[in-house]
């Protein structure tokens, strides 16, 4: 689903404050996998995520999605594929517009935003279905601005609103880093539900080691911008919590 | 009450600079300073055609189109070539004055014995009715349209743009060029303001624009106010709400000159007024908390 050659990404190229976030990342990632990325801080887990969103474009190498060649793509051009939920829950919904227009705009994500007004009865009724699945009592209140909910909410809906349209590959970049347990627990399991029924391929960035323990089908480990563990299903399965906490020892 | 009257038809022809102020300002969160240029820019282009004996009616959509030229200059100088939206504004403004006194050929184009569109059009017998009554149809379309187009689906990823960037481009928004046609969208506005004040007060000046944008800010700041004070979340009251604010904003200005403030004052005046009305809620927020 996704292939990333020889990926390089280098900030600040030959000033004083130069940094090398990625340095030749080969990286197969098939369709309908789980992939967790785990790692320390600085070890280019967000650069290489944002390199598949298309947010960064990278210094070297090539990156396909679903068989195309996107490496020169601007993100807003790949959301065709790709649904994204942020570390800060601010950043996935606009906080001043209604539950019901960033569901809209979640819904067109692959389309034209045209001039007919796309909001109706069925579209309204639609949205209330999906968003009573989380069973937060979030479906009577779709006229609220999204900035009166709580973190936790906004991350969920985020997640509902990855899936409003046809979607391919999910990204989620910390998504429970701001949220109480119980808020991150409904987050990770709406996730996992999500990528089993749609079979979306999603890649999971966390420093929740019990997440990166539970969820997924296949675990990687980065250091210094580059990969240096990659476990599959079988060997994903067969590892125990503690041998995760043991990689950062 | 005459005096009044000409407050509420200037509130009316600035209606447009509100609205324009509220896309850059509330929508996209651009402080856009283009205004001063592009609305002296729109009363350039109506004076020097309406000399030249084009009709009024051909003259709004290129008004419209110059206005539009001016804003997208600016969003094109501050997405891509990643330059402050002030600065950018500022710098559009500047070059404008030259445009204008080179279209303008002087400083100051006179429209007597010029047909407007408040003489080509006759609806009542009192010029100040027959103007308010033009103005008013005028306006009432202008927010149906920009109402309109806020609704659609268009509309919520220009509202989404200025609120929350990364959302709107992992949702397959091309942001640059959203702002740019959302700066386009409201100097267009705007230099339909310039459109229609010139024919209101009879001539085009070089510096008529000179601190305009306040007028655009205090509208939307007045709205704001009352938007907050109500919470209201509908887009059209909030429209209507921007247009209460130019007018209201204008009825201010006349009743300061009414009684007594000395003219020379009246940027002065505008500007504690409109500091006031932007520090109202902080101040009475601090008392009551």
């Amino acid at each position: 689903m996704i292939d990333l050659k020889s990926i390089h990404k280098t900030f600040n190229k030959g000033k004083a404050n130069q940094v090398d976030a990625i340095r030749g990342v080969n990286l197969s990632i098939a369709e309908k996998e789980f992939l967790v990325i785990v790692g320390s801080n600085g070890s280019g887990k967000t650069t290489l995520l944002n390199l598949i969103a298309g947010a960064i474009l990278p210094s070297s190498g090539t990156v396909y999605i679903d068989g195309n060649d996107v490496t020169k793509l601007p993100d807003y051009k790949r959301s065709e594929w790709i649904a994204r939920v942020f570390q800060n829950p601010l950043s996935g919904t606009a906080p001043d517009l209604s539950i019901l227009d960033n569901f809209r705009l979640a819904a067109i994500r692959t389309k034209a935003k045209g001039l007919s007004i796309g909001i109706n009865d069925p579209f309204k009724k639609s949205v209330k279905e999906k968003i009573a699945m989380l069973g937060m009592g979030l479906e009577n209140k779709i006229e609220q601005p999204m900035g009166t909910l709580s973190g936790g909410q906004r991350q969920a809906l985020t997640l509902l609103m990855s899936i409003m349209d046809s979607c391919k590959v999910l990204l989620l970049d910390e998504p429970t880093a701001a949220l109480d347990p119980r808020s991150a627990d409904v987050v990770m399991r709406t996730a996992d539900k999500l990528t089993t029924e749609f079979g979306l391929t999603t890649i999971l960035i966390t420093h929740n080691l019990k997440e990166a323990f539970t969820y997924g089908n296949r675990i990687i480990q980065m250091a210094e911008g580059k990969i240096i563990k990659d476990l599959n299903k079988q060997d994903k399965a067969s590892l125990k919590q503690n041998d995760i906490f043991d990689w950062f020892g | 009450m005459d005096f009044y009257l000409t407050a509420l038809l200037q509130g009316l022809c600035f209606s447009g600079i509100a609205l324009g102020i509220y896309i850059s300002m509330k929508i996209f969160n651009i402080p856009d300073i283009t205004t001063d240029g592009s609305y002296t820019f729109g009363a350039t282009v109506t004076a020097v055609l309406l000399t030249h004996h084009f009709p009024a009616f051909i003259i709004l959509p290129i008004v419209i189109a110059a206005g539009a030229l001016a804003g997208s200059v600016t969003g094109i100088i501050h997405t891509k070539l990643n330059i402050n939206p002030l600065l950018a504004g500022i710098l559009v403004m500047t070059a404008l004055f030259s445009v204008n006194l080179t279209l303008m050929g002087r400083s100051n184009i006179p429209l007597l014995n010029v047909s407007s569109i408040f003489s080509l059009i006759n609806i009542s017998g009192d010029p100040n009715h027959n103007t308010f009554w033009i103005l008013l149809f005028f306006v009432v379309i202008v927010t149906l349209i920009i109402g309109y187009l806020l609704k659609t689906d268009f509309g919520i990823a220009m509202r989404a743009t200025g609120n929350s960037e990364s959302m709107v481009r992992a949702l397959g928004v091309n942001t640059d060029r959203m702002k740019i046609i959302g700066l386009a969208l409201a100097n267009a506005l705007t230099a339909t303001s310039g459109y229609l004040m010139t024919q209101f007060q009879g001539f085009a000046d070089i510096n008529m624009g000179i601190g305009i944008v306040i007028v655009g800010l205090g509208s939307v700041i007045i709205a704001e106010s009352l938007i907050n004070w109500f919470k209201i979340t509908s887009v059209w009251l909030s429209l209507v709400l921007v247009l209460s604010g130019a007018v209201i904003f204008q009825i201010v200005l006349a009743v300061t000159l009414s009684i007594g403030v000395d003219a020379n004052l009246l940027k002065l005046v505008t500007a504690a007024f409109v500091l006031l009305i932007v520090s109202l809620p902080r101040l009475s927020f601090k008392s009551s908390a």
